[in-house]
């Protein structure tokens, strides 16, 4: 019996990991090699979030190879003619001011996909809507009171929300205001900003299985390679097999 | 345990081929760890080209910049100080500068790019001080003959005007002239020939 | 005329330093039994895991800064600016891990053949003694990325220490440096993470192989190969270690690469049992994470300390479960080694062991609920049962007879177990595939082409 346990205990390891209690998240698909969705995400990045949320350890020269773009068009694009090709991600807002704004320092976001999922982030781009009670004048329904107002209203609408009898919990949210995306196009945006905010997290994760598939394949033939090896100097031990 | 029927070529191929496998996986595997210890990005990020603007640069006046480090002259040489090089060759240990560093189109008696700005790295051939701009003419301590130029104080080095060195002094070759380009007539970039993509 | 210059230069060296009693003590001359199995890798494996890890922490060091203020954005920099740091870094965070796996597999080999007993009490001590210098370096080495959990986990662990009755809050402090874990912390944590424990590992490592081959390795059936002997002095069921052991530790090696270089290039963070997701947010003091888990592989007794509802209580008992592996060859008193042999108590006993063990880690990852804590409560008590009550379940046990020789097992296509009919059944699947037919043809041109150019003249 204890044979049977090692390899299943094992084998479930990855699984229990993913453990998850909270709000239901929606998943999203994403493809970091697709680098026109990778380049459709940091351009709404640059516009939409890099105003208050730096990615400190990314380089705009990085970015530039990693999403086959070339280095001009960056720096028209992203740095407007201001600081080196070289430079990572910073923001011109200052810690005090964010602090004044916002009660807490608009967090680095380099490696939030790495910390909350993607499917959180997705998630909770697409869960703001409208509470006249909240000094920001938003709130979330996956992290709530969040200081963090929503962002990209003009691209999803406004939606209010309809609370159940209780007055506490939200029964459904309402669109009171059109955004310039519908439902589908706005939920592909945001799946082109996660998608970006998936590389940023990891930009070294595009060399891995590029690499990773060489040096398994290797590995397979040095296996065969000492296998024979091994098989060959055991017939002294084991005599004469197959 | 038997040894009968040992078939010591198949042993010996076998290791053989085992063997030389596995010695171009480590040797592939060293690669990480020696480039691990190249420049980073950060490096060649701060070692990257430097931009200088010459349009106040006066004629006799010398600027500083820091390029990876290293202090970098930019001098903007007056009409008659050009003149004089061509008589100090005959004085200098590499006059033609074929045995020291510039880039090709550097590599000219007045060694710039334009005659009249000279580009060149502030720090002596000899042991790295960094010499004095000595831009006047026959001062009391460097002689009757001295036509302008560097004067190192740390062992005495001298160099001319376009930073080529005298004969008799420890430097052994001409101060060095980093790559660098024009970006206009009004500015400058060190560290840069050709421009990058 | 190569040869007598070797051989020259082998007498000079031999007359200086005992190159060839050590070359023959310990490989070409070191008599194994000749039956080791599947769970006799695991020594091996170890020795290559650490000097992975002592390869690529001594990297990572080239590159990380062990300053609170720096240390956090040193290792993004290592992932990202770095040529190849991100290679490096997974190598040590997977290797970590793996260190771990192939340890619990060679503890529970000895286990199952009682290699702990005696005469190799002292080969069981000093590995434990390894066991407890891991966990330190672990634990030490995780505070380094100054990320969420490795801030709150040392914290925690720390405080621990507290428990200590009169001595408690100041031990606690003079270990942190500080009145709480912070750059005083870290600095001291990275000094005896990248210096001193490693010196300590490799140390005992040595002293480790030189108990065991001072006895003899033991083995699968549990019985002593020394007692015969042929007329030359060596051992009927022995073998050289070199070349036959040398030669399927490496095959061993090669396969347990594939694994690693699987999890390093294409899961590093294995589902966050690795690389923890709360570690990729800097360390901050006022903002303590949902759930604080330590790593995977200090689980089971992390869980022993939640299940005792009381601070100090649940440090003595984590303590205890610890310290009872120390104790096992004396605790045992069974005179049958191998599980073998051994009779159904002790098979039970075993089974109800790792099935805690098991329990207890997954446990020990989960939050803390009324149901969990039952489950953590049985789990802990049946795992304290294994060595207490073994004095008396060891001696009660109806052993079987040990055989005078050692039984090899036939070879791997004839065997009936269900996993190995398994791996046979994937092993044909993949021979008979397209794949490795192309595969074949390809390499037997090559190897026709390469004897043509060895016997052309």
């Amino acid at each position: 019996m204890k044979k049977v346990l090692l390899p299943l205990f094992f084998w479930m390891l990855p699984l229990w990991a993913g453990a998850v209690e909270g709000p239901k998240l929606d998943s999203v698909s994403l493809d970091v090699y697709d680098q026109t969705s990778l380049r459709r995400g940091a351009r709404l990045y640059a516009d939409y979030c890099l105003g208050c949320h730096s990615m400190k350890y990314q380089r705009y020269s990085r970015m530039a190879h990693d999403l086959g773009m070339s280095e001009n068009e960056v720096k028209k694009d992203f740095l407007h003619g201001d600081g080196k090709i070289t430079d990572v991600m910073k923001v011109s807002l200052k810690k005090s001011l964010g602090e004044k704004w916002f009660g807490v320092t608009p967090p680095d976001l380099s490696l939030i996909v790495r910390a909350r999922g993607a499917d959180w982030v997705y998630t909770y781009l697409r869960s703001f809507y409208q509470d006249p009670k909240r000094s920001n004048g938003d709130n979330n329904q996956v992290f709530k009171d969040v200081a963090m107002p929503n962002a990209l209203w003009e691209l999803q609408g406004i939606r209010r929300a309809v609370y159940a009898a209780d007055g506490e919990t939200v029964a459904r949210l309402d669109t009171v205001q059109k955004g310039r995306l519908t439902a589908k196009e706005f939920d592909s945006a945001v799946a082109d900003l996660v998608n970006f905010m998936a590389y940023v997290a990891e930009p070294a994760q595009l060399e891995r299985s590029h690499y990773g598939k060489y040096v398994l394949l290797y590995l397979l033939i040095l296996a065969v390679l000492f296998y024979h090896l091994k098989k060959e100097y055991w017939r002294d031990v084991e005599g004469p097999s197959e | 345990m038997s040894n009968d029927g040992v078939d010591v070529s198949k042993r010996q191929f076998l290791t053989l081929a085992a063997t030389a496998a596995s010695a171009v996986g480590v040797g592939l595997a060293t690669i990480p760890f020696v480039s691990a210890m190249q420049p980073s990005a950060k490096a060649q990020a701060a070692g990257g080209p430097v931009e200088v603007d010459i349009s106040q640069l006066e004629p006799g006046q010398l600027i500083r910049v820091k390029w990876r480090g290293k202090p970098v002259w930019v001098l903007r040489r007056t009409p008659e100080s050009l003149a004089a090089l061509g008589s100090l060759n005959p004085e200098l240990r590499d006059p033609m500068s074929d045995e020291s560093l510039q880039p090709e189109s550097a590599h000219n008696e007045v060694r710039s790019l334009k005659p009249e700005i000279w580009v060149a790295v502030g720090l002596c051939t000899h042991l790295g001080c960094v010499p004095s701009y000595r831009p006047e003419v026959a001062p009391a301590d460097l002689g009757p003959d001295w036509k302008g130029g560097f004067f190192c104080p740390c062992h005495g080095s001298r160099f001319d005007l376009a930073g080529r060195v005298y004969k008799g002094v420890p430097a052994p070759t001409n101060l060095e002239i980093p790559a660098h380009r024009y970006l206009s007539d009004t500015r400058l970039l060190i560290g840069e020939e050709i421009e990058s993509t | 005329m190569q040869k007598r210059i070797a051989a020259s230069l082998l007498a000079w060296i031999d007359d200086r330093f005992p190159l060839t009693k050590l070359w023959n003590e310990h490989l070409a001359k070191y008599y194994a039994p000749k039956n080791f199995n599947f769970w006799y890798f695991f020594g091996s494996l170890a020795l290559v895991v650490l000097v992975s890890q002592l390869l690529t922490g001594i990297w990572l060091t080239m590159h990380y800064k062990p300053s609170a203020a720096l240390a956090f954005d040193s290792v993004e920099y290592i992932m990202r600016d770095v040529d190849w740091g991100w290679l490096i870094r997974y190598l040590h965070s997977t290797g970590a891990s793996a260190f771990f796996i192939v340890v619990y597999l060679h503890m529970f080999r000895g286990l199952l053949y009682g290699s702990f007993k005696k005469p190799r009490e002292l080969v069981w001590l000093i590995g434990m003694a390894m066991y407890l210098a891991l966990m330190a370096e672990a634990f030490m080495g995780y505070l380094l990325p100054w990320g969420q959990m490795s801030y709150w986990g040392a914290q925690v662990i720390t405080s621990l220490f507290g428990a200590i009755p009169v001595i408690g809050d100041d031990l606690m402090q003079w270990i942190r440096g500080d009145y709480l874990v912070s750059d005083a912390t870290l600095n001291r944590f990275f000094a005896l993470h990248v210096v001193a424990v490693p010196l300590v590992l490799v140390l005992l490592v040595v002293l480790h192989i030189m108990a065991l081959h001072q006895v003899g390795s033991n083995n699968p059936d549990g019985i002593e190969i020394k007692k015969k002997k042929n007329r030359a002095g060596v051992p009927l069921d022995g073998i050289p270690f070199h070349p036959y052991y040398t030669v399927k530790d490496l095959f061993g090696v090669v396969v347990f690469l594939l694994i690693f270089c699987w999890a390093v290039f294409y899961a590093p963070e294995m589902g966050g049992m690795f690389l923890e997701h709360p570690n990729f947010m800097p360390a901050d003091a006022f903002k303590t994470p949902e759930h604080i888990a330590p790593v995977w592989y200090f689980t089971p007794f992390y869980s022993v300390l939640r299940a005792v509802p009381d601070k100090l209580g649940g440090v003595i008992a984590m303590g205890a479960a610890i310290f009872l592996l120390f104790l096992l060859p004396w605790l045992d008193r069974c005179q049958v080694r191998s599980v073998r042999y051994r009779g159904i108590l002790f098979k039970s006993a075993l089974t109800l062991f790792v099935v805690s063990f098991l329990g207890l880690g997954y446990l020990g990852t989960q939050p803390v609920t009324p149901e969990a804590t039952l489950f953590a409560r049985l789990f802990s008590l049946l795992y304290f049962a294994f060595f207490l009550l073994m004095p008396l379940y060891t001696r009660w046990d109806k052993t079987l007879p040990e055989p005078e020789r050692l039984t090899l097992s036939p070879p791997l296509r004839q065997r009936q177990e269900w996993y190995w009919r398994l791996l046979i059944r994937g092993v044909d699947a993949a021979l008979a595939s397209e794949a490795t037919q192309r595969a074949r043809a390809f390499g037997e041109q090559i190897l026709y082409r390469l004897k043509k150019y060895i016997s052309s003249p």
